[in-house]
């Protein structure tokens, strides 16, 4: 597999006063062309500012890459000048973020708003322009009618298909989509899913999709990386996580999903709190709240340790299999 | 759309009419009996008594408001100075020019330098020029036009002798009196330009157009401060108001024969038809702006202009 | 009841922390008890009286015994601005005392009873405020004639609507909320729950456009005084002497210096003391 995307010890810093959030903290990745990552994690763990710096829009300040590299296409996108940059950015590599009501300009007619896209990246007239826009809505499911209304028109769902559009305007060969369906109704998320598995089909993009729910994972991705306090915990393809999970906090994860056949009492939560950015645990980030913790975990990182040729995990006993199977 | 500003311009009449009353009101309270201002100090009692007659001045409030009003709708008919015997409607007319040209001189100046400084002082938060700027704000904000008023004219004129102090007759006559006016107003754009463009950085559809690939100096123009102009906007009808004020003072340091400095004499000759007219002109004035400035909302913030649909 | 008090007490405290971290409006708060203390020991600090005229010594540029100089009286110019804080100071808090307790009741009644209440006063307000707030003035200051107390009640007058407006956009936000809704179920009065209940709630947008308004009273006040509808000489009051010392320009310029620097170091002070408040009190820089 050629190297795509690769990040390298990636480390970034929120700074706010005296305080320094360690967001995301030595953390590896690699993603091969046309591949789906899903990218799983609390609230916290440094998803969204992993995505950033690919894109490399943090806001700065208060966020600072301390280290590490991305590769991207065989160029270390981190040292790249901005003019560069800004070519990498929805061309090759597109975002579609969180929250659809606020990521579209206000005072812009959505069709403006994917002609910009298309204008920076394509050379053409912005009438040609406007006409790939309104094919972009209708790729999206959206009227082209519709390209002169402004976003306070449209409802969440149709907005997030809107920010879909721009960010699949110009066909990057990255998309990153930050938890695209989780500031929306439970049914006009199974549309936004479905719309989003249909394009990655048509499109052929490589694709990172971040999200809390396993579901979105199964139904989408094909490798999982499993994120914790910054850094990656576990990574493997969906069947390799799915059907042999090696480090405790992705068996929490999972264990953490309520199971609708059997009768639960209460709910399995993982207990204790995620990390305090500022003050990340020392050895293993999850030792705190690890039920099978040792004296290691508490000083020692672990290294990576090789399951096979694609699931890897960060934990001393990742080899033990089944070793808390029943406990 | 035109529904609306038809609504708003039919809405002024009642405002405009009330306006009237206050001031008419005002007037008809103040010390001194405008019988005796019309026919002079020597006069006799008699003839005060028949001019107060002819004059109407016997007559009870609301019908003198009312014959007022009358004469100002019919025939545009302010009435008639105590002291020049002229038309207030003529007086006024040939003293507006030199008012208008003063206020928007001074305007422009402002959105033309504060605007700007806002704008770099939000890209540039925090650097040494948004400091500096921002306390030059402050001290600007707090310096009484009639005070600033006279520094220019003891540096710039009797010091340099670069402009002339007083008068309006030429371009170079505007320029003192438009930056004495102007200058609370640049400093107000360039405080309300920053904060409401750093209130427009934080959003996340700035950070969708960053994505995009955009210039940061295109995403500064097209995107943030196109969002931040409706607060500009608003705070540029208030300033209007303001400075149609000021320039009652700017006029008088200035010896500009304006509708300001007409009004100011007619106060103390009490000439209240003069008065009465000149705060109606300025009101007026004051109203127009507030709605061009309301109807700009529409064009500015598209989810106003979807209401009036 | 104990814990709702606690509560007032540490965001009372908290606010005020923040207040001294803003060292600008710290400034300002230096600067304004300075001119306070410069009003209440007039007596003591100015080295002549305000009026006591010295035709020998007249014209005279800031020099030793006449540290701002002397004006075509040969009075002494700094003693004169020194009494002059004593007008300004008064203008200022009395003009917005009036129209923070008239514009405060009929914005409180306007968003309290709602309904055409409400419609009479706002457009009432309205129509107010379609006059510009220094033409405002001045129309009332010409009306009344001249004087310290008719310049006192023109800039209040002339301000009424911003309080008015700012009371009544904060009752709307507190009426609705439980504790207001508690206090009508038991059934206590109208006047009651407005004063005990309300009123205590929008506080602090007032008093932060209260300093505001100080500045503008004093300001418009110099104002009127510069174009000779306020206070009358030989009171010194900074505009009149402002005025004054406009005549002399050309030849003695120092004479319109002090004066005016004495109103806008106040009114300097009293805006970044505003807006200081204005951070701290903002709800939205709370984390």
């Amino acid at each position: 597999m050629n190297v795509f995307l690769k990040i390298e010890g990636l480390t970034v810093e929120y700074r706010s006063g005296n305080r320094h959030v360690h967001a995301v903290n030595d953390l590896d990745l690699q993603l091969g062309e046309g591949e789906v990552l899903g990218f799983v994690g609390e609230t916290g763990a440094g998803k969204t500012t992993t995505a950033l710096s690919i894109l490399r829009i943090l806001p700065n300040p208060p966020a600072k890459v301390l280290g590490g590299k991305v590769i991207f296409k065989d160029q270390d996108i981190i040292q790249l000048s901005d003019r560069e940059m800004r070519a990498i950015r929805g061309e090759e590599i597109a975002m579609i973020f969180q929250d659809p009501m606020t990521s579209l300009d206000p005072v812009k007619t959505v069709g403006d708003q994917i002609c910009e896209m298309i204008l920076l990246h394509r050379n053409c007239s912005k009438k040609e322009a406007w006409e790939m826009a309104g094919d972009m809505l209708e790729t999206v499911g959206i009227d082209r009618g519709r390209a002169g209304d402004y976003p306070h028109q449209f409802s969440g769902g149709m907005k997030q298909r809107v920010v879909i559009a721009i960010a699949l305007s110009c066909k990057p060969s990255l998309l990153i989509a930050d938890e695209p369906t989780t500031a929306l109704d439970v049914t006009i998320q199974a549309q936004i899913l479905e719309l989003m598995k249909e394009l990655k089909k048509k499109y052929q993009s490589s694709m990172i999709m971040i999200t809390h729910d396993l579901g979105i994972v199964a139904e989408i991705c094909d490798n999982v990386a499993i994120m914790y306090a910054g850094g990656v915990l576990e990574y493997g393809s969906v069947m390799d996580i799915y059907k042999d999970p090696r480090h405790p906090y992705t068996r929490a994860l999972f264990d953490s999903i309520p199971d609708v056949h059997r009768d639960q009492a209460r709910l399995k939560v993982i207990s204790g709190l995620p990390p305090d950015p500022t003050d990340i645990p020392s050895g293993c980030p999850f030792h705190p709240r690890c039920p099978h913790c040792t004296e290691r975990c508490k000083t020692e990182k672990p290294e990576v340790v090789h399951l096979n040729e694609t699931h890897w995990a960060r934990c001393f006993l990742a080899q033990e299999e089944g070793r808390y199977e029943h406990e | 759309m035109i529904k609306y500003i038809l609504k708003r311009i039919l809405y002024l009449i009642p405002v405009m009419l009330l306006v009237t009353l206050i001031v008419f009101f005002l007037m008809s309270i103040t010390k001194g009996d405008p019988a005796r201002i019309v026919v002079g100090e020597s006069a006799s009692l008699e003839e005060v008594e028949a001019m107060r007659e002819s004059m109407g001045l016997n007559d009870p409030f609301f019908v003198r408001y009312l014959r007022y009003v009358r004469d100002l709708f019919l025939h545009g008919d302010l009435g008639t100075s105590y002291k020049s015997g002229l038309p207030v409607m003529k007086e006024i007319m040939s003293a507006l020019p030199s008012t208008i040209k003063l206020s928007l001189a001074a305007i422009i100046i402002a959105i033309l330098v504060g605007i700007p400084i806002g704008i770099i002082s939000a890209t540039k938060q925090y650097s040494f020029f948004d400091n500096f700027t921002m306390i030059l704000g402050l001290i600007g904000i707090s310096m009484p036009i009639f005070w600033l008023g006279l520094l220019l004219i003891l540096l710039f004129s009797v010091r340099l002798g670069w402009f002339p102090p007083s008068g309006l007759t030429s371009f170079r006559h505007v320029i003192l009196p438009a930056f004495a006016l102007g200058t609370q107003s640049i400093a107000v754009f360039a405080r309300m330009t920053r904060s409401s463009m750093l209130e427009v950085i934080r959003q996340d559809y700035i950070r969708t157009v960053r994505a995009k690939g955009q210039k940061e100096s295109r995403i500064t123009l097209d995107h943030v401060l196109r969002n931040a102009l409706v607060p500009i906007v608003t705070v540029v009808g208030i300033q209007f108001g303001n400075l149609l004020g000021g320039a009652v003072l700017c006029e008088t340091i200035f010896s500009i024969n304006g509708v300001g400095r007409l009004m100011v004499d007619a106060i103390k000759q009490r000439d209240f038809p003069v008065v009465q007219g000149g705060v109606l002109f300025i009101s007026l004035a004051f109203c127009l702006i507030n709605l061009i400035i309301d109807i700009a909302y529409a064009f500015l913030d598209p989810k106003i202009k979807s209401q009036y649909k | 009841m104990n814990q709702k008090k606690e509560k007032r007490y540490s965001l009372t405290r908290e606010t005020f922390t923040r207040l001294m971290k803003n060292r600008l409006a710290m400034f300002g708060l230096f600067i304004l008890c300075v001119l306070v203390i410069t009003a209440i020991f007039a007596d003591q600090i100015a080295p002549y009286s305000y009026d006591q005229m010295d035709l020998l010594n007249a014209y005279k540029a800031p020099c030793k015994g006449h540290i701002f100089g002397t004006d075509e009286f040969g009075r002494d110019i700094f003693s004169r601005v020194v009494y002059g804080s004593r007008i300004s100071l008064k203008v200022g808090f009395i003009a917005v005392s009036i129209a923070v307790v008239a514009g405060g009741l009929l914005g409180a009644v306007a968003g309290y009873y709602g309904g055409w209440t409400d419609n009479l006063i706002m457009r009432a307000m309205d129509v107010i405020m379609s006059i510009p707030a220094t033409l405002l003035a001045i129309s009332i200051a010409a009306a009344l004639g001249a004087g310290l107390t008719n310049l006192m009640i023109a800039t209040g007058i002339a301000s009424i609507p911003t309080y008015a407006r700012i009371v009544r956009a904060s009752v709307l936000g507190i009426k609705e909320q439980e504790f207001v809704e508690a206090a009508r179920a038991v059934g206590t009065r109208d006047f009651t729950i407005l004063c005990k209940h309300i009123l205590p709630n929008c506080l602090a947008p007032i008093i932060v456009q209260a300093t505001l308004g100080v500045a503008f009273a004093i300001l418009t006040a110099a104002g009127l005084s510069f174009i000779g509808l306020g206070i009358e000489p030989p009171t010194p009051e900074w505009g009149a002497m402002l005025s004054n010392a406009r005549s002399y320009i050309r030849d003695y310029s120092y004479m319109c210096l002090f004066p005016g620097l004495a109103i806008a170091l106040t009114i300097f002070s009293l805006n970044v003391l505003g807006d200081g408040l204005r951070d701290a009190l903002d709800p939205k820089l709370r984390q």
